[in-house]
């Protein structure tokens, strides 16, 4: 078994079912194409024959060019971009104090440190520095340096960041061949190096204290999902089991809290979690909002995961269990060892789904007056000197929250081709 | 009682909001309930609690231009912030004392009620059933605003009766829009409103000519109105369609609170009529004049009796300056708005600011 960084999943035996091994039904060969397959040949055969195909193609095209021509033209001629750079430090953490900054740069090294050794690890057997991995650190260089933002202490630090991710990569590589549990190390260097970061953050043990009412922007964006998704995950597995349960009780709880969260919209939650439960407290007790908030996007996303699990749990066949249950295990290994691996492999994509909209549920937060990404836009926005300069920040904005969405549908793509033992 | 009150409120608020998803509602439902939930114990003051905390939690907006934004600095400022750094700097002594908290305008009179917050300071218009119903206390008006018409210059609109067939813009779910039906329908017109829910959209809108007028609080229409592709080119119309006092917000039943918050603003412009400044605050306080001495606590003990130092103004004019240098900083002059004062001058100059006597 490989081992491999992973960020939300347990390591799994991956080689369960040594008994449906791989048939490729064979079929008479096929006469050889009639042209050859050059990008002109597939043009010219798909996009303009016949004549109506031709027209199909000259019109949408055109539109489309037209679209991408008045987009440009704006981007490169009428927009006015000095809100992103001046603005740079507060979308990326709100009003977190500047004597401060430093941890938070610290914990982006420890980061881009982990996921270099990570890469290494995973690519130990492979050449590292392949073409399209040079020609993406060299796409990301270049942008760095066309990008108008503070040489210090912006560009000055992201390029190194990108250093140290190629060179960690490299050291990765070099010890992973030595050290072959290296993986497992890094794996719980990943859920060890959360504590850190908290410190770096929030601070106290010897650091400013830095309170929650000042973080904002990405920091707190990505802090609240990856605090929830990671709390969620095993809640939500926990009520899908339960939900199956024979225990009577277990499962009419189960039941009932998946059932009354699902008909709650996510907001009313918020709410209820912002503004209603001070009401209750005694004077004086007001719970971080902050943890609040992770509060309720956790119960929220754990009910919708729960349902996603479950569906895969109902699509492991019967005989799985009696065959674990044949060979002497118990129930609760029975679920660990053979049914939960089978039944969440086969419902990562609607898992990370799950993920990346809770990653986006972030934003409703904003209307309870957390300043998040979303939330610190409007304020940046009604800054005088940047009135009606909303196209330029919600684009950015937007091309923020895409990065990092699909980052995580990258991520969940590696981790489904990883685990995929199947036919 | 104060908790099952505040339970029952709170289910009545859960239920509304799981029945409809969208939360402008709801917020009618808290500000009635508010007034029931929030029997404060006489005995502990906000006063004290704000003291012991070392904070003063200030429920602001964050997003209304001129008032309250975060600045490049990555700092709250505006209007209504520089009133929470005055009361911040009344009772702590630190104008920097002070946890801004963003409220919705749905969710900060709960907020308020809940003890989240402990004073607003966020555009909110000064009525009759806030005041009583909702149990609120509002301290003095800060800024006064009306509701305004923005229309293009070359449109040949001239007053509300013009827009017959025309189409007005306007933001969704605010008083902003109930005034405009009203008042279209006194004059007898029926233009097509086309009602947004945000404000940036709203405007794109007016300015590609989507509308024929656009309708908000004046200090808004000429705040936006510089962000327009040709801001010459569009005027305001004379009219105000409604008045809009605007002013900081306090709980019922916590006078020693809602007294500090009150005399702290109209200590604000009592300084500007006395011609205290920021920059003179030190000289002014060996005044031989008695009322300014009075004023800063050189003579008397007026700090004393709502529980503040005497010197409690000396901290607050030295920390954000009289009225008119907080207006002229975030609204007028020295801002990107240029707004005229208008109706915010001292009463000695024809405005509506007046402070009673410190004395």
């Amino acid at each position: 078994m490989n081992p491999h960084p992973s960020f939300f999943f347990v390591v799994y035996p991956t080689d369960l079912n040594p008994n449906m091994t791989a048939h490729t039904p064979t079929s008479p060969a096929l006469p050889p194409p009639d042209v050859r397959p050059t990008p002109a040949n597939w043009v010219k055969q798909n996009l303009l024959t016949p004549w109506y195909n031709a027209a199909i193609t000259v019109i949408v095209g055109g539109g489309f060019l037209w679209l991408a021509y008045g987009f440009l033209l704006w981007v490169f001629t009428q927009a006015q971009w000095q809100v992103i750079p001046a603005n740079l430090a507060i979308f990326t953490a709100g009003r977190y104090p500047d004597e401060s900054y430093w941890r938070l740069w610290v914990a982006v090294g420890i980061i881009v440190t982990l996921a270099g050794i990570s890469w290494g690890v995973v690519a130990r057997n492979v050449t590292l520095f392949s073409r399209n991995v040079l020609i993406g650190l060299g796409v990301a260089a270049v942008i760095c340096f066309i990008l108008p933002i503070p040489v210090v202490p912006w560009r000055s630090l992201v390029v190194f960041m990108l250093v140290l991710l190629a060179a960690t990569a490299w050291i990765g590589q070099q010890l992973g061949k030595k050290v072959p549990k290296l993986g497992q190390y890094t794996t719980f260097a990943w859920l060890g190096s959360f504590f850190v970061y908290l410190w770096l953050i929030s601070g106290n043990l010897g650091l400013e204290p830095v309170k929650t009412n000042e973080w904002g922007g990405v920091v707190l964006t990505v802090f609240m999902a990856v605090v929830s998704i990671a709390i969620c995950f095993p809640f939500g597995v926990t009520l899908a089991l339960g939900r199956q349960s024979d225990l009577p009780v277990v499962r009419l709880f189960s039941v009932l809290y998946i059932e009354i969260v699902r008909g709650i919209p996510l907001i009313a939650i918020l709410f209820m979690g912002q503004v209603i439960i001070p009401l209750f407290l005694p004077e004086g007790m007001r719970p971080d909002r902050v943890l609040r908030a992770i509060v309720g996007l956790t119960l929220f996303s754990s009910a919708y995961l729960a349902e996603n699990v479950r569906g895969g749990l109902q699509s492991i066949p019967k005989g799985q269990e009696e065959a674990a249950k044949a060979l002497g295990l118990n129930s609760p290994l029975t679920v660990s060892l053979i049914v939960l691996p089978q039944a969440v492999k086969a419902v990562i994509p609607a898992v990370v789904g799950q993920f990346i909209s809770l990653f986006q549920d972030t934003t409703l937060l904003s209307i309870v007056g957390l300043e998040e990404l979303l939330g610190m836009s409007r304020s940046i926005l009604a800054n005088p000197s940047f009135i009606g300069r909303y196209s330029e920040v919600y684009l950015f904005v937007g091309l923020l929250y895409w990065i990092f969405c699909y980052a995580m549908s990258l991520g969940s793509r590696y981790v489904e081709k990883k685990l995929n033992t199947g036919h | 009682m104060r908790k099952w009150n505040s339970l029952f409120l709170s289910l009545l608020l859960m239920g509304s909001l799981a029945a409809c998803a969208t939360p402008p509602e709801p917020a009618a439902d808290g500000e009635e309930g508010g007034a029931e939930g929030t029997e404060s114990v006489a005995s502990s003051s906000r006063l004290d609690t704000v003291k012991e905390r070392g904070t003063l939690i200030c429920g602001v907006d964050g997003g209304i231009p001129g008032f309250s934004f975060v600045d490049e600095a990555g700092d709250y400022s505006g209007l209504d912030v520089d009133i929470c750094k005055a009361v911040a700097a009344a009772v702590l002594g630190d104008p920097e004392a002070v946890e801004y908290r963003r409220l919705d305008s749905t969710e900060r009179f709960t907020a308020l009620a809940g003890g989240e917050v402990d004073m607003l300071s966020r555009n909110t218009t000064w009525t009759i059933s806030r005041d009583t119903s909702v149990g609120l206390e509002f301290a003095p008006t800060t800024f006064y605003d009306g509701q305004g018409m923005m229309v293009r210059a070359d449109s040949g609109i001239e007053s509300l009766e013009d827009f017959d067939g025309r189409s007005v813009c306007v933001e969704a779910g605010t008083t902003t829009e109930l005034n405009l039906t009203d008042k279209m329908r006194k004059a007898g017109v029926d233009p097509e409103v086309k009602t947004f829910q945000q404000a940036d959209p709203a405007y794109a809108a007016y300015d590609d000519e989507l509308c024929d007028g656009f309708t908000s609080d004046k200090s808004q229409l000429i705040a936006r109105r510089t962000t327009l592709s040709n801001p010459e080119d569009h005027v305001l119309l004379d009219v105000t369609m409604s008045k809009e006092p605007l002013g900081p917000v306090t709980i019922n039943n916590d006078s020693t609170w809602f007294d500090v918050v009150k005399w702290v603003t109209f200590g604000l412009i009592e300084a500007e009529e006395f011609g205290i400044t920021s920059e003179n605050v030190e000289e002014m306080a060996n005044s031989e004049d008695p009322n300014i001495s009075r004023f800063l606590g050189g003579e008397g003990d007026l700090g004393e009796g709502i529980g503040l130092d005497n010197d409690f103004m000396v901290n607050v004019i030295s920390a954000v300056g009289n009225y008119g240098e907080v207006y002229e900083r975030n609204l007028g002059s020295e801002s990107q708005f240029n707004l005229e004062r208008g109706l915010n001058t001292l009463w000695t100059e024809g405005g509506l600011l007046y402070a009673p006597p410190f004395r």
